[in-house]
């Protein structure tokens, strides 16, 4: 698994609204497609996504089929202060990929 | 010489024809009810040739046309499933138009992504903001795409994300208010390509 890449402003003030981008690499595989010679592929897709700033949550997103393989996600958060980003995406398996970041508070 | 005596014929008197005196060739009525049919003979023969090929043509129609309604009844029963996806998220509720906006492409090239955006004019505050927004698919073969969860501290009600879309179809999002009201919009998309491996 590739690493997920986060966009961040380079930085930002306290209080003001920044947006925030992320890219995952995924198949997000629904389980409907069949391969050619007419077996199911198996499901495996991420289910959800969070993000946490300073231990709170943010924003969040539950993935379903409809999302296209390699889910970009953008939302937006008002900086509370200075602090820390816990990105995390979670597989049906239950297996988590956590990546953090700091965002720069000026 | 062969051709010669070919042409001859005409001239010749035939046992089946009278030559009159106009010369004009006159047929025995048989021989013409023969003329009329047998092009019909011929084709039927040419059909019994060919009935092998006409089997397979038929058989090759006639899967189709059941792949074809097979699916119809798979993306009715899609529809019925998003039908079902919008009845769990208002429950009893009713959704109005209006303050949420959803961008999509009108047409869609490339049905395995799609880009979008939806955002809903609110204050985002401690007391009022929006919960979730459902974006649901009323063409795919399972309706969910995303549910996007909001807290105050998004501080705008914004999100963006890229979808699949099976065929052309409408896409709906429905967001929930702090408040417990709904808003609702739906939008069309034409698909050029459909997504889903189809």
């Amino acid at each position: 698994m590739s690493k997920p890449r986060i966009r961040l402003p380079e930085q930002a003030k306290v209080g003001e609204v920044i947006e925030i981008k992320t890219l995952i690499s995924h198949v997000m595989e629904t389980g409907q497609r069949k391969e050619a010679d007419g077996k199911p592929i198996p499901r495996s897709s991420l289910n959800s996504f969070s993000a946490n700033c300073g231990g709170t949550e943010v924003f969040s997103a539950e993935l379903h089929p409809g999302i296209s393989a390699n889910p970009y996600i953008a939302f937006h958060m008002r900086v509370p202060g200075p602090g820390e980003f816990e990105f995390t995406w979670v597989d049906d398996a239950g297996v988590k990929i956590v990546e953090k970041q700091k965002l720069n508070v000026v | 010489m062969m051709l010669r005596a070919g042409g001859n014929v005409r001239r010749a008197p035939k046992p089946g024809g009278t030559v009159p005196s106009s010369g004009k060739v006159q047929m025995h009525p048989r021989r013409l009810e023969w003329m009329c049919v047998a092009p019909y003979i011929m084709g039927m023969k040419q059909t019994m040739r060919t009935l092998d090929r006409r089997e397979f043509v038929v058989g090759v129609t006639v899967a189709t046309v059941t792949a074809l309604a097979v699916g119809e009844a798979m993306a009715q029963a899609a529809a019925q499933g998003w039908e079902e996806a919008v009845k769990k998220v208002l429950g009893d509720a009713k959704a109005t138009e209006g303050k949420l906006t959803m961008d999509l492409p009108e047409i869609a090239e490339n049905g395995n992504t799609v880009p979008f955006s939806i955002s809903v004019d609110s204050p985002m505050t401690d007391k009022e903001y929006v919960k979730t927004v459902h974006v649901i698919s009323t063409g795919n073969p399972q309706p969910g795409v995303v549910t996007f969860r909001f807290t105050p501290q998004s501080g705008k009600a914004a999100a963006a994300s890229r979808m699949r879309l099976a065929r052309t179809q409408d896409v709906i999002a429905l967001a929930e208010l702090s408040d417990g009201k709904f808003l609702q919009v739906k939008r069309s998309v034409k698909v050029t390509i459909g997504g889903c491996g189809g």
